[in-house]
């Protein structure tokens, strides 16, 4: 499979690492002009060197995505220099301070968790689809989590903010559905990502244990479910969650 | 286009029509080998597996009542005689049952055949797909729900309660078999321009489908076609990490109040 997203002009939040990297590794191999983001400038330019040697058309900016202006001005720069977006994939987010119990979880923690996972994906969507409204085209995929549907002991504002991004991605699909808009959520479970902090062997065969498939996903099997998910294929798929999990969730 | 399920032999009951159909061609397209099943639809089930073979692929028809236990083993035997193996099973055998009947009206005996055909018939299959898949070492499922698994609607309620048990279903035998190389998955369509619509609607009538399609947000009724795509990527190696998963195509229907 390639070509599937030729002249397509794709931007990635939080793509310095993981699951983000991945996408857009992704989206340039299926022939797309990758636009990254991600205040890790180290992480960024790793991802940007990647992705010269694909595609000859990438570039990197290192926003906020909690910060209006810096989003405004982001976005102001990709319209002088492409025009248009076509597919927006939100997946910048902090786990927070985890092992933290609700009772014992500092205010300020909560905040900039808030800030980045939810108003952060709020502000990526209003400046992505004031663009995409123009040519009423285009596909939005945010990423949530397992946790976003299901809850988790000791990290109390990822779980309430991956919610939250399940119901702004429904809210904002309906509302948009009809101007040739598609959003949807991608709900990876335990991904061999920085995020998830794998410590040693030991901590990974933990980990694994508690999937029923018996392993953590690769960030690329995120990246294939998030590539199709802004394809043809899923056309008529709309505000849908989309569970990335190896069956952790369907247990009790 | 790499064909992404070459050398695979895939099973599609409820065959013969609408999203069983549209699958069982993209199936074809996309290099498996398919075997068409269905209760009633000789004919056309046998057309399909024809036109399949005229263009180039491998295809056969076999009759079967997914409610009956030994149709469902003779199903998957005449597969594995015929091709040697099953690598895919999609359940999609089911009927709505009467329309427009409330719970306490709803006959015991209607409730048997839409339990019967929707759910047992989902169970048998998977069953006799799974003895075989473990066999082989590996294998994947997808099962047809239908947005009515996740919400309710008025004057079905054995559809509605069946469709629910299929997704329940299909996350029990998901973690049952996900260590052993299967993996095990529900689809929710909404509304789809498929024979089991039209027995409500008439979809000829424009202002009766418009009336429909204003309820979509994406604002139509849904292509088989639409529906087949998504079967065919979660039976491919993209999903390689989806189990378990009732994955809604439902135009953003249910994400509505």
């Amino acid at each position: 499979m390639s070509g599937r997203l030729k002249s397509k002009i794709a931007f990635v939040t939080g793509a310095g690492s993981g699951i983000g990297r991945s996408a857009a590794i992704g989206f340039a191999k299926e022939g797309a002009t990758v636009i990254i983001n991600d205040l890790d400038r180290e992480g960024g330019q790793e991802t940007l060197n990647d992705l010269k040697k694909i595609c000859s058309s990438a570039s990197f900016y290192s926003a906020d995505v909690a910060n209006f202006s810096q989003m405004e001005n982001l976005f102001e720069g990709i319209i002088d220099k492409h025009g248009r977006i076509d597919i927006g994939f939100n997946n910048a987010g902090v786990p927070g301070i985890t092992g933290v119990l609700t009772a014992d979880y500092d205010e300020e923690d909560w905040h900039r968790v808030v800030a980045v996972n939810l108003k952060g994906i709020f502000l990526s969507m209003k400046f992505e689809l004031k663009i995409m409204l123009q040519r009423k085209s285009g596909v939005i995929v945010n990423t949530s989590s397992v946790v976003g549907m299901g809850g988790f002991r000791g990290c109390p504002a990822y779980v309430a903010t991956k919610h939250g991004i399940i119901g702004l991605t429904r809210a904002a699909a309906i509302e948009y559905a009809q101007s040739g808009i598609r959003i949807n959520a991608v709900c990876p479970g335990f991904v061999r990502t920085p995020l998830l902090g794998l410590r040693d062997d030991e901590h990974e065969s933990n980990i694994s244990r508690r999937v029923p498939l018996g392993r953590v996903a690769e960030p690329e099997e995120i990246a294939e479910a998030v590539m199709w998910l802004c394809s043809d294929e899923a056309s008529y798929v709309a505000a849908h969650p989309l569970l990335v999990d190896g069956g952790v969730l369907a247990q009790i | 286009m790499v064909k992404r399920l070459e050398n695979k032999v895939a099973l599609v009951t409820g065959g013969s029509s609408g999203i069983g159909e549209s699958t069982a061609f993209a199936f074809a397209r996309e290099g498996a080998t398919v075997v068409v099943s269905s209760r009633s639809n000789v004919k056309s089930g046998t057309q399909i597996a024809r036109t399949i073979e005229e263009r180039g692929g491998k295809a056969r028809f076999v009759q079967a009542d997914v409610a009956n236990s030994l149709d469902v083993q003779n199903l998957v035997n005449e597969t594995i005689a015929t091709y040697g193996r099953l690598d895919i099973g999609f359940n999609n055998a089911g009927t709505q049952g009467p329309a427009a009947v409330y719970t306490a009206d709803s006959t015991e005996s209607d409730w048997d055949r839409v339990i019967d055909l929707n759910l047992t018939g989902t169970f048998l299959c998977m069953k006799y797909e799974l003895k075989q898949m473990l066999e082989q070492g590996g294998g994947t499922i997808v099962n047809t729900a239908s947005i009515s698994a996740l919400n309710g609607t008025r004057g079905c309620s054995s559809y509605v309660a069946s469709k629910h048990a299929v997704i329940g279903l299909t996350k029990s035998a998901a973690l049952d078999y996900a260590s052993r190389g299967i993996r095990i998955n529900a689809i929710c369509p909404g509304f789809t321009k498929t024979p089991l619509l039209e027995a409500f609607v008439d979809l000829s009538d424009a202002a009766a489908e418009k009336r429909i399609a204003d309820r979509i947000p994406l604002g139509r009724i849904a292509n088989p076609d639409n529906i087949a795509d998504v079967v065919v990527w979660l039976c491919s190696d993209a999903a390689s990490y989806i189990t378990a998963h009732a994955l809604t195509i439902d135009g953003g229907f249910t994400a509505q109040l």
